[in-house]
C-alpha cells in the first residue's frame, strides 16, 4: 500500500530581477513517485536535479519564496501545510545531509532525545538503545556536534529519525564522505527500517549504492523523473531499462563499460522547449526537440520518453 | 576526568597570567601617550588653577605654585616621579579638587556607576528584546519600526538626545529636575534615595536610548541568521515549533553574542557618560574628566585615563571569559 504518493509536484522560486520585475524559476516539474510501506525507493540524480528540494517539499519546509503545486499524499490523505506540520517528527522524519543540521550548542544525546516522542527517562533509555544499535559509544551522547567525526555525525543524524518512530523516513544524501563499508552499513540500516515496515525514500547520487539495497530506483534529471524502474531492471547491458538517460547512467558505471555521457544537465533558467534530455540524447527526433513527453507507465515502471517501448 | 580538570585549570592560570601581562603593558603605553599629550597641551595648569584671580597673583607667586607642583622640572622627570609614586599606589593629588586622585575617582565613580549600570542593563534588555521581536517579524511593520528607530538612534549624538529629553521632560513637563545629582541647596544628610533616583533618570535614559540600537540591530541580524540555519530547519523537521523552538535553538545561540557585545560596549558606555553627565551637570566621573582636561589637572586626568582603561579592559576580559566557558566550541581551543 502506498504510504507516500507524489503527483505532478512542481516547485518554482520567485526571484527579484531588477527593481520591479519578478522572475519565476521552475526547478521541479510534474514529478511523480510513490513509496510503499516496507519499501526502499532510491531517488537518483546528479547535483542540481532537484533531489534535496523534493525532500524539503515533502517535509513542507521549502523557503518562503518557493511556490509548490501538485499533490503530496500521506497514507491516502492530502498532506497540506496543517497536516504536515502535525506529522513532522512523529510520522514523517528526515535524515539530513550534514552535521550543520545539529545545533552547535547542544549535546548530541540531548538533541536525539528531543526527537523522541517519549520524554524523560524513557527518552533517555531509547536514545541509549538507538546509539548502541548504531554503533555509537555511550560517551558520544555527551559530545557537541563539532566533536563528532563525519561518520559519527551521520549515525547521530540517522538516530534522530529512528528514535522518532516515524513511518515515512526521507534520507537526504546520508552517505557522501563515508567510506564504502560505512556507506553500506548506513544502507543496511535503512533496509532494516523498511523491513520493519517503514517507507524509506533514499536520496542519493550513488546509483551503485542505491542498487545494492533499494527496491525501486527513481531517476531524476533537471527537476523531473525520467524513469521509475525496479532495481532488478538494472542488469546486463541495461536492455530492460526504459530511458536513454538511465541506460547512459548504467553504462557509465565502472563495471558496465565506463562510457561517459557527453554534455551537461540544463540549468532551470535555460530549459530546452522539448524533452529535457533531448540535447544529450542520441535517439532524439524532431518530436523530442519540440514537445515534452508525458510520464507514461511502461512494463511495471514508468518513463518520460517518446521512443520507449 | 580529574586530569582533564587539572589540565584546564592550568590552562586557565596561564590565560589569566597572559591577560595580566597584556593589561600591564597596555597601562604603561597609555600612561606614556597620555602624558606626552597632556604635557604638550596648550592649557597652562597654573593659569587654569588661578582662573579669575590672575590679576592679583604676581609672577613670583605663579612660579612658586609651578615649582610647588614640580611643573618646571623636565617632562621625563615629572613622568618618572609620577610613575614611581603610582607603583607605590599613590596616584597623586588632584589640583582642582585638592583631594587625593583615588578619592576623587572613587566618589565620582560611585555616582557614575549607578548611572552606567542602570543604562547598561536597560539598553541591554530593551535592545535584546527589540532585536528578537524584529527578527521574529522580519519584513513586517514591527520590524520596520524597530529598524527605523535603531538607524535613527545610531546616528543621534548623545548630547543632542540629552538636550531633547531635558527640554521635554524637565522644562516642558517638569517631571524631572533639570540638572545635578541631588537637589540644589539641600543638606547632604537630607538627600533621600528618591531624590538621587529622580536626578539619575534623565541621564540614564539618555544613555540607554542611545545604547539600544547597536545591540538591537546585532541581535536582529544574528537571530535572522539562526532562524535560517540548517539546525533550525532540522528542528522544525523534527516537529519543534513556536516557543520551544525559539527557546531551545534561537535564544541559546543569540544570547552569547549579545552578552559579549554588551560587555565590550563598556568603552562606548563611558564615552556616552562623559557627554550625558556634561549635559545634565551630573557629578560623575565623566564630568570630572572634562573638568580635569579643561583645567589642566594632570594627575586627575591621568588617573581617570588609567581607571577607564582598566574598566574597559575588564569588560572585554569578561566577554572573553564568558565565551570561553559557555561556548562548547571554544572550550577545547587553548590560548586566550
Amino acid at each position: 500500500m502506498a504510504l507516500l504518493e507524489v503527483e505532478g509536484l512542481t516547485v518554482a522560486f520567485r526571484r527579484q530581477a531588477g527593481l520591479f520585475r519578478q522572475r519565476t524559476m521552475e526547478v521541479i516539474h510534474g514529478l511523480e513517485l510513490t513509496v510503499d510501506a516496507g519499501q526502499v525507493v532510491a531517488v537518483v540524480g546528479s547535483s542540481g536535479s532537484g533531489k534535496s528540494l523534493l525532500a524539503h517539499a515533502i517535509m513542507g519546509l521549502l523557503p518562503d519564496n518557493a511556490h509548490c503545486s501538485g499533490s503530496i499524499r500521506y497514507d491516502g490523505t492530502l498532506l497540506d501545510a496543517a497536516r504536515v506540520s502535525e506529522l513532522r517528527g512523529k510520522e514523517i522524519a528526515i535524515v539530513p545531509q550534514s552535521v550543520t543540521y545539529l545545533d552547535p550548542l547542544i549535546r548530541v544525546g540531548k538533541q536525539v532525545r528531543h526527537a523522541a516522542s517519549a520524554g524523560g527517562g524513557e527518552g533517555e533509555r531509547l536514545q541509549k538503545q538507538v546509539f548502541a544499535r548504531n554503533g555509537l559509544a555511550e560517551e558520544t551522547a555527551r559530545m557537541y556536534p563539532h566533536e563528532l567525526s563525519g561518520g559519527m555525525a551521520r549515525r547521530v543524524l540517522a538516530s534522530t529519525a529512528i528514535i522518532s518512530g516515524a513511518k515515512l523516513i526521507v534520507a537526504d544524501e546520508p552517505t557522501p564522505g563515508l567510506n564504502e563499508a560505512a556507506a553500506l552499513e548506513t544502507a543496511r540500516q535503512f533496509r532494516e527500517l523498511a523491513d520493519a515496515g517503514c517507507a524509506v525514500l533514499f536520496i542519493t547520487h550513488d546509483i551503485q549504492l542505491a542498487l545494492s539495497f533499494a527496491d525501486r530506483i527513481v531517476v531524476l534529471y533537471a527537476g523531473t523523473v525520467m524513469e521509475n524502474a525496479a532495481a532488478a531492471d538494472f542488469a546486463g547491458d541495461g536492455e530492460r531499462l526504459r530511458h536513454p538517460y538511465t541506460k547512459a547512467l548504467w553504462q557509465a558505471l565502472p563495471g558496465n563499460g565506463f562510457k561517459p555521457l557527453g554534455g551537461s544537465q540544463p540549468h532551470p533558467d535555460m530549459l530546452p522547449p522539448g524533452c529535457l534530455f533531448a540535447p544529450r540524447c542520441c535517439h532524439a527526433s524532431e518530436d523530442c526537440t519540440s514537445q515534452r513527453p508525458e510520464f507514461m507507465p511502461l512494463r511495471d515502471g514508468a518513463v518520460r520518453c517518446f521512443h520507449a517501448s | 576526568m580529574r586530569s582533564r580538570d587539572n589540565h584546564s585549570l592550568l590552562r586557565l592560570m596561564k590565560a589569566l597570567l597572559w591577560k595580566a601581562l597584556r593589561l600591564a603593558s597596555l597601562l604603561a603605553a597609555i600612561s606614556i601617550v597620555s602624558f606626552i599629550l597632556v604635557s604638550n597641551s596648550p592649557v597652562d595648569p597654573v593659569q587654569a588653577y588661578i582662573g579669575a584671580d590672575m590679576l592679583v597673583v604676581s609672577h613670583e607667586q605663579r612660579e612658586l605654585i609651578a615649582s610647588y607642583w614640580g611643573l618646571d622640572d623636565p617632562p621625563a622627570e615629572q613622568f618618572f616621579r609620577w610613575g614611581s609614586a603610582l607603583l607605590h599606589g599613590d596616584m597623586g593629588v588632584s589640583m582642582i579638587y585638592q583631594q587625593p586622585v583615588t578619592e576623587v575617582i572613587g566618589e565620582r565613580f560611585v555616582s557614575s556607576l549607578s548611572l552606567m549600570a542602570v543604562s547598561w542593563l536597560l539598553s541591554g534588555i530593551i535592545g535584546f528584546t527589540a532585536g528578537v521581536l524584529a527578527a521574529m517579524n522580519k519584513g513586517r511593520w514591527l520590524d520596520r519600526i524597530i529598524k527605523w528607530y535603531c538607524y535613527a538612534l545610531a546616528s543621534t549624538p548623545t548630547f543632542w538626545m540629552g538636550l531633547v529629553l531635558l527640554i521635554v521632560f524637565a522644562v516642558w513637563l517638569g517631571w524631572f529636575p533639570v540638572a545635578l545629582g541631588v537637589p540644589a541647596g539641600k543638606l547632604a544628610e537630607d538627600v533621600s534615595l528618591l531624590d538621587r533616583l529622580r536626578h539619575m533618570i534623565l541621564p540614564a535614559l539618555t544613555l540607554s536610548i542611545v545604547g539600544i540600537s547597536s545591540i538591537a540591530l546585532h541581535t536582529r541580524q544574528k537571530l535572522i541568521d539562526v532562524l535560517e540555519s540548517d539546525y533550525v530547519w532540522f528542528a522544525k523537521a523534527r516537529g519543534e515549533k513556536g516557543f520551544t523552538l525559539f527557546f531551545r535553538h534561537g535564544l541559546r545561540n543569540i544570547a552569547l553574542p549579545a552578552l559579549t557585545l554588551q560587555f565590550t560596549s563598556f568603552g562606548e558606555l563611558f564615552g556616552g557618560a562623559v557627554l550625558a553627565e556634561q549635559v545634565f551637570s551630573y557629578p560623575g566621573l565623566g564630568q570630572a574628566t572634562v573638568e580635569a582636561g579643561l583645567r589642566g589637572d594632570v594627575p586627575l586626568l591621568l588617573g581617570i585615563v588609567l581607571f577607564t582603561a582598566i574598566f574597559v579592559f575588564a569588560g572585554n576580559a569578561i566577554a572573553d571569559v564568558l565565551y570561553r566557558t559557555v561556548d562548547p566550541r571554544m572550550k577545547e581551543r587553548g590560548t586566550l
